[in-house]
């Protein structure tokens, strides 16, 4: 069998005193739409900050098809094609729509930065190749009528697919997604659960998903690991996971209700 | 056959009108001829340091270490290579020229590897403790000027031939704005705004901002080189001070009051701020102090820069104005 895509093996990472994630077992095999929840301050986003090389495990390991992601820098991570969004979504505002993919781009650009100056026929080849990529992209998503607008004009949710958009300009093989659906009404809940399955069908193989939004989880999830105060405490079908009685404590346990009751 | 792209035509369009120009020099009035000739060399520095300051969001002060760098090493070509290859007579044009061309390249390499030997242990701090490193980088290196007798210790370089003319400069200040504008404008390019803007997205989506940062640290420094280069076979002679952290911040503001990340603005902005005191000559004792007034006021009135305009918006809205003229 293939090693899988994603798999942390006893990840562990400390801030001081706080076990933010603590000795996590996890794995993401090719094909899959995995889901991580779990209460405010869990440790989700940091996982995928470790994941993604902007945090180093304590102890344990990170690999990626069998190879270590230790050290790595989270450039050098997506070139190993783990792309990831942020939870306070992260676009580049001096930068136009059409720019913000553009600059993803760069990975599988072909020609090298002198070309640039020298204006040879690879450079302008390779640009045109870049421009017709991302306008295809931004059609295909929705986004074509913004091509030249300010990224961070845009309304919410659009700024949110933007930034999903903006991945999968890097052609990764894994996607993170940290809480899409925040800030989103129910209409626009629909819209992100069809867009996170079309991405899974048509762009990227595999996904994991950090979602509060019950119904999003639950609705598009194969398969879900709960996190609670940094610790795996369930994982399983999303009706597993519904019924399993330590998921439903951490949650009513949790004094802001993170929002598993109103789902 | 393809069209030529647009940015050449004008590099080498500029570079035909500056050799043009430079043909009737002698019908021009020497005054007006060396006030072109600084605003050449000053928007060199300004555009090549908005790379680094505007574009990719670094605080450099130090663009006149790295000029002084081009400056040293560039007078010490012809000086010492010059009476060697050109003979007694000082050789033809052509030959001046070349050698003139290859001071100039050594002075941009030079100061470029100054950048590259400042830049890679400087350019993980951020801000103000970069400014700080820059700042001390460009003194050690006026000190070190000051006090190494070779290189004329205090009392500088004398005797520099005069070789930079209207040609010379404006051929390069035209070579440092396409470059800047060609890279910044190309998917490549597009990292160093990225990077300015959110490092931590930039990353994110595979650039890799420190090698962003030392590519524009190095390709500033190089230009800062060259202009250095330019004003020493210009003022043909060169002492330590006329390099110190004065000059770096007058090309700061330069870049601030153009609109950082702003081509053409930083461009009027050194133009503006290089003919400015030439014109308060007349007000000779006030000079400074009117400057500094009017710096002052301009960044109140306009802290985004004086040229920073929105041209696509200030285009929309004339032709709004215009169609509503016609109902
Ligand atoms: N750099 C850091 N330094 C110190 N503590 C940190 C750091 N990053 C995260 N933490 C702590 O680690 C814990 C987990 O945080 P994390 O952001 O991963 O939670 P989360 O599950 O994503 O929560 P949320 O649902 O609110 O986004 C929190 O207690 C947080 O304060
Ligand atoms: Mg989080």
């Amino acid at each position: 069998m293939e090693a899988p895509i994603l798999q942390l093996e006893k990840a562990t990472i400390r801030f001081g005193g706080l076990t933010a994630v603590n000795a996590l077992d996890l794995v993401v095999n090719a094909g899959d739409l995995v889901g991580l929840i779990g209460p405010n301050g869990a440790g989700k986003t940091t996982v995928f900050n470790l994941v993604t090389g902007v945090y180093e495990t304590t102890t344990g390991t990170v690999r990626s098809n069998g190879t270590s992601l230790a050290g790595l820098r989270p450039n050098e991570v997506v070139e190993a094609g783990i792309a990831r969004t942020f939870q306070n979504i992260r676009l580049f505002r001096s930068l136009s729509v059409f720019d913000n993919v553009r600059v993803a781009c760069n990975l599988h650009r072909t020609s090298a930065p002198a070309q640039a100056l020298l204006r040879m026929s690879a450079f302008r080849d390779d640009e045109a190749a870049i421009t017709r990529r991302v306008e295809e992209l931004l059609e295909l998503f929705n986004l074509g009528r913004y091509r030249d607008a300010r990224a961070t004009s845009l309304p919410y949710g659009e700024q949110r697919r933007l930034e999903i958009v903006r991945c999968l300009a890097t052609q990764p093989r894994l996607l993170l997604l940290d809480e899409p659906a925040a800030g989103m009404n129910p209409t626009e809940k629909g819209e992100l659960m069809a867009l996170i399955q079309r991405i899974h069908r048509e762009f990227v193989p595999s996904i994991l998903l950090v979602e509060h939004s019950m119904r999003v989880v639950m609705g598009v999830c194969q398969r879900v690991a709960v996190l609670d105060y940094g610790v795996k405490i369930a994982e399983g079908t999303p009706e597993e996971i519904r019924n399993d009685p330590k998921v439903i404590e951490a949650y009513l346990g949790e004094p802001h209700g993170s929002g598993w009751a109103h789902h | 056959m393809r069209t030529l792209p647009k940015p050449l035509i004008a590099l080498v369009a500029t570079v035909l009108l500056a050799f043009g120009v430079s043909h009737f020099s002698d019908r021009i009035d020497p005054y007006y001829l060396d006030v072109m000739i600084g605003v050449g060399i000053n928007v060199i520095l300004a555009v090549s340091l908005n790379l680094v300051n505007g574009y990719t969001g670094q605080f450099s002060l130090g663009h006149a270490g790295f000029m002084s760098v081009g400056a040293y090493l560039s007078a010490a070509v012809t000086l010492l290579l010059g009476p060697r290859l050109l003979g007694e007579d000082g050789g033809s044009a052509l030959q001046q020229g070349l050698l003139f061309l290859a001071a100039l390249a050594m002075g941009g390499c030079g100061a470029a590897l100054a950048g590259l030997a400042v830049g890679i242990p400087s350019l993980r701090l951020k801000g103000d403790y970069l400014a700080l490193v820059t700042l001390g980088f460009g003194e050690i290196i006026r000190v070190i000027f000051q006090n190494v007798d070779a290189l004329g210790g205090a009392l500088g370089l004398n005797g520099i031939p005069n070789y930079t003319n209207v040609f010379w400069v404006y051929s390069f200040a035209a070579l440092t704005v396409f470059t800047v504008v060609c890279l910044v404008r190309s998917t490549y390019g597009r990292g160093f705004l990225a990077t300015q803007d959110d490092e931590i997205a930039a990353e994110a989506v595979g650039i890799d901002t420190t090698r962003y940062k030392i590519v524009a640290f190095v390709v500033g420094a190089f230009f800062a080189g060259v202009a250095g280069g330019l004003y020493g076979h210009f003022k043909l002679t060169i002492t330590p001070t006329g390099f110190d952290f004065t000059k770096s911040i007058e090309i700061v503001v330069m870049v601030i009051l153009g609109g950082m990340g702003n081509t053409p603005g930083v461009i009027m902005a050194a133009i503006l701020l290089t003919v400015l005191p030439e014109m308060l000559r007349a007000v000779e004792q006030y000079r400074m102090v009117l400057y500094s007034l009017l710096l002052i006021v301009l960044m109140l009135v306009r802290p985004k820069g004086l040229f920073n305009f929105d041209f696509t918006a200030l285009a929309a809205r004339l032709r709004w104005r215009y169609l509503a003229s016609r109902k």
